[in-house]
């Protein structure tokens, strides 16, 4: 058994183009992820109760089911309903929806570690409620919460692989294409492998980067 | 006639529900032992080991489960060693998470406030004695709500053995609705399945939890 490294260098390039669309759908879903987890924290603070109490269940079994099982739903499921999405963009909504589940979860504990002067300072100001959300709540919960966040976009970024099960040709799609078709499975997906750990590692330290820039600024 | 029709596939679900429960199981025993061996090493250890763990909790925290199942899977043969799936799954899924479950109790570990140690050490148990009698238990209550979330994550995550031909509750299910059609209720029942699985594993660890947090120092780790 040899690593062939010629092998490895020869299919950097499709590796390359593929990775490129892991990191797509990473973006893709988290930008979703957010606006998901920030509609439903605030739907479970601001909603009737029995939406609430709805929305927290949703979450909870959102929470413990597996994403692979969710994509295949979307998958499936969808289109029987009429709803008809490409397999790149059901994907996406699987991740987005999964993690979406994960930071309204986040959000709501940023919301709560707000003080009510804060809420009592902004209203006696005249703001209406959304002004309070965007220039006096937001502001204050987003920078503590970053770590959080930057956990949570590294976690889908490596459960992105799992999109290859509905053929997106992201890395680990292509990766195992390349497998199939040269019988030599060990290069394409360690290289996979290496891709993964440098950009994990990489974000894990721009995250600490902004964690430790929000810090010195919040306390000046 | 839409009863008739779920029997035809209950038994093949309930086998891929054995499997994956069964999974799920093995490779949490494989996780809590690395994970608190290593968690162990890392809080107290001597430098070299404490470096071979760290290299080992960085590599398996920071690439994909899925890519390392497959790596396991495709570079063991080249080495000569044919295993069972069963097996790859079981030790992949295992290390994988027992990564995240050793940096659980290496925090736990380090929480527990420097006065135990030395009250300990003034009532005059030996390093060993104190670490086992006083440390590990209440750095084993610490540890038990994020070990907990872990081991939902595992749960879910042994969906992913059906990539490496592994007839476990979610692949049965893709093989049937490709054979039925039966499309909603199918997913519909995994996605339950896997919903009350994980609010049992929850239910444990709060149980544990409350039991280790009376005081009983004799709680044991596993579940």
């Amino acid at each position: 058994m040899t690593y062939d490294f010629a092998f490895a260098w020869s299919i950097m390039p499709v590796l390359a183009k593929a990775a490129l669309v892991t990191i797509y759908a990473t973006v893709c879903g988290y930008c979703l992820a957010v606006t998901i987890g920030l509609i439903l924290s605030l739907g479970r603070i601001h909603a009737p109760a029995f939406v609430r109490g709805f929305i927290a269940f949703a979450l909870e079994f959102v929470r413990s089911t597996p994403i692979l099982v969710q994509v295949f739903f979307l998958y499936f499921v969808m289109p029987r309903f009429g709803i008809r999405l490409p397999a790149f963009e059901t994907g996406v909504l699987a991740l987005g929806l999964h993690y979406g589940s994960y930071l309204a979860e986040v959000f709501r504990d940023g919301f709560q570690s707000v003080k009510a002067g804060q809420w009592e300072a902004a209203l006696g100001l005249g703001l209406r409620r959304w002004q309070c959300y965007r220039l006096v709540i937001l502001p204050q919960i987003v920078p503590p919460l970053i770590p959080a966040f930057g956990n949570y976009l590294i976690l889908m970024f490596k459960d992105t692989p799992l999109l290859s099960a509905i053929s997106i040709m992201e890395l680990m799609q292509t990766a195992k294409i390349i497998g199939s078709e040269t019988f030599r499975y060990v290069e394409p997906l360690s290289l996979v492998a290496v891709f993964f750990l440098i950009m994990s590692l990489v974000s894990a330290a721009l995250i600490k980067q902004a964690e430790r820039y929000y810090q010195r600024r919040s306390f000046r | 006639m839409h009863a008739n029709y779920f029997l035809d596939y209950a038994g093949p679900l309930i086998t891929g529900a054995l499997t994956t429960l069964k999974l799920t199981a093995m490779s949490e025993c494989v996780s809590l032992l690395v994970g608190f061996s290593v968690g162990i090493a890392l809080a107290v250890g001597p430098g070299l080991l404490r470096f071979v763990c760290q290299t080992y909790v960085e590599l398996f925290r920071g690439t994909s489960a899925l890519v390392q199942l497959f790596l396991l899977y495709f570079i063991l043969p080249r080495a000569g060693i044919f295993l069972e799936p069963t097996f790859v799954a079981v030790v992949g899924l295992g290390l994988n998470s027992g990564a995240y479950c050793a940096e659980f109790v290496r925090g736990a570990i380090l929480a527990v406030p420097r006065e135990q140690r030395e009250a300990a050490h003034a009532l005059g148990l030996s390093r060993w004695s104190a670490f086992r009698l006083v440390i590990l238990p209440q750095a084993v209550f610490r540890a038990l709500p994020p070990l907990g979330n872990m081991s939902i994550d595992l749960l879910k995550l042994t969906s992913i053995v059906s990539f490496i031909t592994i007839s476990d509750l979610t692949f049965v299910a893709y093989q049937i609705n490709q054979t039925t059609f039966d499309t909603l209720r199918i997913f519909s029942l995994v996605l339950i399945f896997y919903f009350a699985i994980a609010q049992l594993i929850a239910f444990v660890f709060r149980q544990a939890e409350k039991r280790a947090g009376r005081g009983l120092i004799l709680v044991r780790p596993t579940t």
